[in-house]
């Protein structure tokens, strides 16, 4: 278990004080200077060294994210933009870090944006988000006063933030649709190649990082890659703050290791699931758009990217969604596919015209009002979407119901018997 | 240029780094379906159909938006193997395909698309032809109000964004966007208003499917039933070029052909939507005046008529007059019927425009349409291009987008879809020849500077003065240099643009003789003049002929049919067989679609047959013996669609252009296009065009609330 000493968000549930003061009298801001003067690649070396991986849900090794930007500035300026757009169902750990702790973030983007070379950072953050978005104002303006960001800071390296407040699209998380958003246009994921290291905002060289992985920057960088990299097992680092919801009887945010066992983590932190570990039906690890888990697999599972890639899930943003044997584990999926279809931007034609497919052909089968043939077919176009889409949206929307009908087939099975047991599919009609 | 190996289905390929995957698929032979990808517009990657097979990466690889130079080997140093007919890019395109077609409404046999519809070909062949299972019902969408010519049936639409993209780049006018998110996404114009653009046609050739039709052909014909004719558009003087579908004795579409000297695939919606007029107002037999009235004859009349006339005017009291429509055969015939009669009056430029005589390169754009595209200054002056040649106006805009072209304006401005300088007006142009303007040395440092000249600036009274220091600037600021084309490093600036399709061809076969126009039309009050030749000659104030003998050789019943004293029935351009020499002198010739209606003849034949009449037989009895007396007069006619390359700088030629004299500052250098969808009596007949007018240059756009 994570020991108090070893926490970087130390003020996550906003028991003390947000302020810079604040702030700084739990060891935000401390030595910053001193971080700076390590040099660009230094910083990045130790973040390479840390281990550090993309708390946004990919999982993409940050230091080498970092390396892919030109190493020089040339006639473009190299850009940081901070992808706050968190949306993902489940997901709400950037939402108390920028409500609580916002001068980690804000300390975070100064040392990431200089390693990078930029003098600029973006913070995009989801339209929803109306306090979330004062709070992180009102801290970088605390930071622009106290010259610890801005022009002719004491840091030494000119430095603007700006936050821009998104409309709340899901989209725009992805990252190339917030460089769109943020340009001020249709939030639509862009082709790649280019990737955003070449041109990104403005066709200038651009890194875009979650909330949570730049937070956490300062702290590894004070304590040390070897610190961080002591947590968790190899490849899968640190710590993680994961969002434990749904059928749990303490829904919480909890920083912890990782690769904590899924049990360990739902019994010690979010106080069991509701009814005891026997009563849960699935587990969904990682924000919607991870795979489900059945209870088999939830027994033994260690959080962290490497053991739920093994199961073909993933660790996604951390955002685990207990389900105990009350839910209609059908309906629950049926919402999920709403929520893609909803959210699927449409401009490529697998998502488009597939989230629909899906989320109608789920609906039915809540009802049972489906053939068992079709349970082949709905998987048949999870696999026509998956992989065939410009973003990884596709992939978003489809792994939920590949991991449901994986785990749960006979359930829908059992739902168009007895659908059809009381009276028989009616025949579609020529008009529809 | 740097190529790369590629192993394409199993072939070794050498492909240019700078292509797309897409491209270097079909140059080794591999068919790629597509529905967003268009050569000409930026590449959305949009509709997947393109997916093929990258051996050795995760999925499969947009064919379209990958460049030959992205497609790195394989590890051990081999070529990348790309398949595009495996079964992994196989199912991507069926399960893409299947997609498209889920929502798709199954009304082929209405749809106008039908038959020459990318959806239905490509469904064909790469579509699951054997199962459907797809039970759920499908999407409606709302129909858009998009104008007069494009009609709409959104439910078909795949949202390949096409048509945005076109609105956007190449138009230049953002009127079209999506909206909505995921399966609602609509593509629509911003409060149902219409979509403001001389091209706006050109979206319904661009769309893959049923959803954008052309609104004037609408249930009109089935592509298979149409006889397809090649032609050369003369609403305007770049000679687009053109097919005319025909079936039986009707013109029922025209659509671009590509020609990337011209008109690439483009064509503005005059060129396009005015076909209409080519059965209304039309002038299908002779007539003569008669009391006052003008009442039906017989050819022999007609001609007796005219040769009684003739007979009783003395030569200086002759005029011809060539309207904007004509091809070089009349132009030739009517020279020569007039000249051999010693008519001593030859006009073709009906505007007034001061240009004419040699050198030829003081009439032409010689900078060609091509070599535009490398120019990096333009100055416009007196020049409206959106209106007076809208695709010219697209390559600009074209030419500003991709190499940051800077375009400056002397005169009325106007907008043009890109960022244009103003300069000032007529003494701007005094003041840049003069080298006291900053402007002159923004042409004196650019590598390519260039100048048009419009009929703004060369239809005013001073109009030779203004061509006499055009010519100037062009020979001081470097835009006369090497000889060649734009490719070979050569270069020439000095252009003017003509709004007329047939004024090139005829200043080439000499029709300026004796008066100009204003002296004619002067004549003509004064009663010294009293026989005038009109060869669908309208654009002018018909009361100026005085009481002269009027003779109106042409198509439609408009302002010179209704000032004639004969009428002689004559082919539109869809009619005949024509040469017609566009702005750049490029030569092209036509093909006829139909036959004129009724006792309508071609031209060329009915001036030969007058010129019996008259007792002065023409010299030609069939249209390959008059070909031939035409390049005998010039043999640049002979070499179809070529352009004259440009022969270095000869700077004496260039201080004889024009005549030097004072410019009048007051006068404003205007273009003299009130309405763009109204410049002929074609145009002028046709309903869709007057439609359009009311519309876009009437300001009687349809309310949102409506």
């Amino acid at each position: 278990m994570l020991q108090d000493k070893d926490r970087i968000f130390t003020n996550l549930y906003g028991f003390e004080d947000w302020t810079l003061e604040g702030a700084k009298k739990r060891g935000n801001w401390d030595g910053t200077k001193d971080i700076i003067a390590r040099g660009h690649d230094a910083i990045i070396d130790e973040i390479k060294k840390s281990g550090l991986r993309g708390r946004g849900g990919a999982g993409f090794a940050t230091g080498l994210k970092w390396s892919f930007m030109p190493k020089e500035v040339k006639d473009r300026p190299h850009y940081l933009v901070v992808n706050a757009d968190e949306s993902e169902p489940g997901t709400c750990k950037d939402r108390d870090i920028m409500r609580n702790d916002p001068h980690t973030l804000v300390e975070g983007c100064l040392i990431a944006s200089f390693a990078m070379r930029a003098h600029t950072c973006y913070i995009y953050i989801r339209g929803e988000f109306i306090r979330e978005r004062e709070r992180l104002q009102a801290a970088i303006d605390q930071a622009y006063e106290a010259k610890l960001i801005g022009r002719n800071n004491i840091h030494g390296w000119d430095f603007d933030c700006y936050v821009h407040h998104g409309a709340g699209a899901y989209i725009c998380g992805e990252e190339t649709a917030l460089l769109e958003s943020l340009e001020g246009k249709k939030g639509q994921p862009r082709l790649k190649p280019p990737f955003p290291a070449n041109a990104g905002v403005w066709g200038c060289p651009t890194t875009v990082n979650n909330v949570e992985t730049i937070a956490m920057v300062p702290t590894i960088l004070r304590r040390g890659a070897s610190w961080f990299a002591s947590f968790g097992r190899p490849n899968n680092t640190g710590t993680k703050v994961f969002c434990i919801s749904g059928h749990v009887n303490k829904p919480c945010n909890v920083e912890e290791e990782m690769s904590i066992p899924l049990k360990e983590l739902i019994e010690r932190h979010a106080g069991g699931v509701r009814g005891g570990w026997d009563n849960l039906m699935a587990v969904i690890p990682g924000g919607s758009s991870m795979p489900v888990l059945s209870k088999e697999q939830a027994d033994t599972m260690l959080m962290d990217f490497d053991s739920l890639a093994a199961v073909k899930s993933g660790l996604g943003t951390a955002a685990v969604i207990v389900m105990d044997k009350s839910t209609d584990i059908i309906k629950a999926f049926a919402r999920l596919a709403y929520f893609y279809k909803h959210e699927s931007c449409g401009q490529c034609t697998p998502c488009r015209e597939g989230c629909g497919w899906m989320w109608r052909v789920l609906t039915r089968m809540q009802k049972g009002n489906a053939k068992v043939e079709e349970i082949d077919l709905l998987y048949e176009v999870t696999k026509q979407i998956e992989g065939h889409t410009i973003c990884a949206f596709g992939e978003g929307a489809s792994w939920p119901v590949q991991g449901f009908i994986r785990h749960f087939r006979p359930e829908i099975e059992r739902r168009i018997a007895a659908h059809h047991g009381r009276d028989a599919m009616p025949m579609q009609e020529a008009a529809e | 240029m740097a190529t790369r190996k590629l192993i394409i289905n199993g072939k070794e390929v050498e492909a240019d780094e700078s292509i797309t995957l897409l491209q270097a698929c079909e140059q080794a032979g591999a068919e790629i379906p597509r529905f967003c990808y268009h050569e000409r517009l930026s590449v959305a990657g949009n509709c997947r159909m393109c997916l093929v097979e990258w051996v050795g990466a995760p999925k499969p690889q947009p064919s379209c938006a990958l460049q030959v130079k992205d497609i790195f080997p394989n590890k051990d140093g081999t070529p990348a193997k790309i398949n595009t007919n495996s079964p992994v890019a196989r199912k991507a395109r069926e399960g893409v395909m299947e997609f498209l077609l889920i929502n798709h409404p199954l009304d082929c046999p209405i749809c106008d698309q039908g038959g020459e519809c990318d959806l239905q070909d490509q469904a064909l062949y790469y579509g699951r032809a054997n199962f459907h299972r797809f039970v759920e019902n499908k999407r409606a969408v709302e129909d858009k109000y998009m104008g007069p010519l494009i009609k709409t049936i959104m439910t078909r639409c795949i949202q390949c964004t096409r048509c945005v993209r076109f609105a956007t780049e190449v138009a230049g006018v953002p009127d079209l966007g999506a909206t909505g998110r995921g399966e609602d996404m609509e593509i629509t114009t911003y409060l149902e208003k219409a979509f403001a653009s001389e091209l706006s046609g050109n979206v319904v050739d661009l769309c893959p499917v049923g959803a954008l039709t052309s609104k004037p052909y609408a249930f009109n014909a089935r592509p298979w039933e149409l006889r397809k004719t090649l032609s050369i558009d003369v609403m305007d003087a770049q000679g687009c070029n053109i097919r005319v579908d025909t079936r039986g004795p009707q013109v029922l579409r025209i659509l671009p052909r590509t020609n990337d000297d011209v008109n690439e695939e483009w064509i503005s919606d005059k060129t396009r939507h005015a076909c209409d007029g080519l059965v209304r107002q039309r002038l299908d037999k002779p007539y003569v005046r008669k009391n006052g009235k003008l009442r039906p004859a017989s050819w022999a009349e007609a001609f007796a008529a005219i040769a009684a006339r003739v007979k009783a005017t003395k030569p200086e009291g002759m005029a011809a007059i060539v309207g904007d429509l004509a091809a070089a055969e009349e132009i030739k015939a009517l020279k020569d019927l007039m000249l051999s009669l010693g008519a001593a009056n030859l006009e073709c430029r009906q505007d007034g425009a001061r240009i004419g005589g040699a050198p030829r390169q003081g009439y032409l754009l010689n900078t060609t349409i091509r070599g535009l595209d490398s120019a990096d200054v333009l100055l416009l002056i007196g020049s409206n291009p959106r209106w007076e040649a809208p695709v010219l106006n697209a390559r600009i805009r074209k030419a500003w987008l991709n190499s940051s072209l800077r375009v400056a304006n002397i005169g009325t401005p106007y907008d043009l879809t890109y960022p244009v300088e103003q300069l000032g007006g007529a003494d701007a142009l005094s003041a840049i020849a003069g080298g006291t303007h900053p402007f002159a040395n923004v042409l004196k440092n650019a590598k390519r500077p260039m100048l048009i000249l419009g009929p703004g600036a060369l239809a005013r009274p001073d109009g030779a003065a203004i061509l006499n220091v055009a010519a100037k600037i062009a020979g001081d600021t470097g835009m006369i240099g090497p000889a060649g084309t734009a490719a070979e490093g050569g270069w020439i600036g000095f252009n003017v643009l003509h709004t007329a399709a047939s004024r090139v061809a005829a200043l080439d076969l000499g029709f300026i003789h004796g008066r100009d126009m204003a002296g004619i039309l002067d004549g003509a009050q004064r009663g010294e003049i009293d026989f005038v030749y009109l060869l669908g000659a309208d654009e002018f104030d018909m009361n100026k002929l005085g009481k002269a003998f009027v003779v109106y050789q042409g198509t439609h019943g408009d302002a010179g049919a209704h000032r004639a004293d004969v009428i002689l029935p004559g082919a539109a351009y869809t009619e005949k067989d024509g040469l017609y020499a566009n702005f750049e002198g490029r030569v092209q010739a036509a093909e006829r679609a139909t036959f004129p209606p009724g006792e309508g003849k071609e031209d060329w034949a009915i001036l030969r047959a007058l010129s019996e009449v008259l007792g002065r037989k023409l010299p030609y009895d069939d249209r390959d013996a008059l070909r031939r007396a035409i390049i005998a007069d010039a043999p640049h006619f002979a070499k179809l669609g070529e352009v004259p390359a440009h022969q270095g700088a000869d700077l004496s030629v260039w201080t004889n252009i024009g005549k030097a004299g004072p410019i009048d500052a007051r006068l404003p250098l205007a273009s003299p296009i009130a309405d763009f969808y109204l410049t002929n009596p074609i145009a002028r007949a046709s309903a869709t065009m007057a439609e359009c007018s009311r519309i876009f240059v009437g300001g009687q756009s349809r309310m949102a609330a409506e």
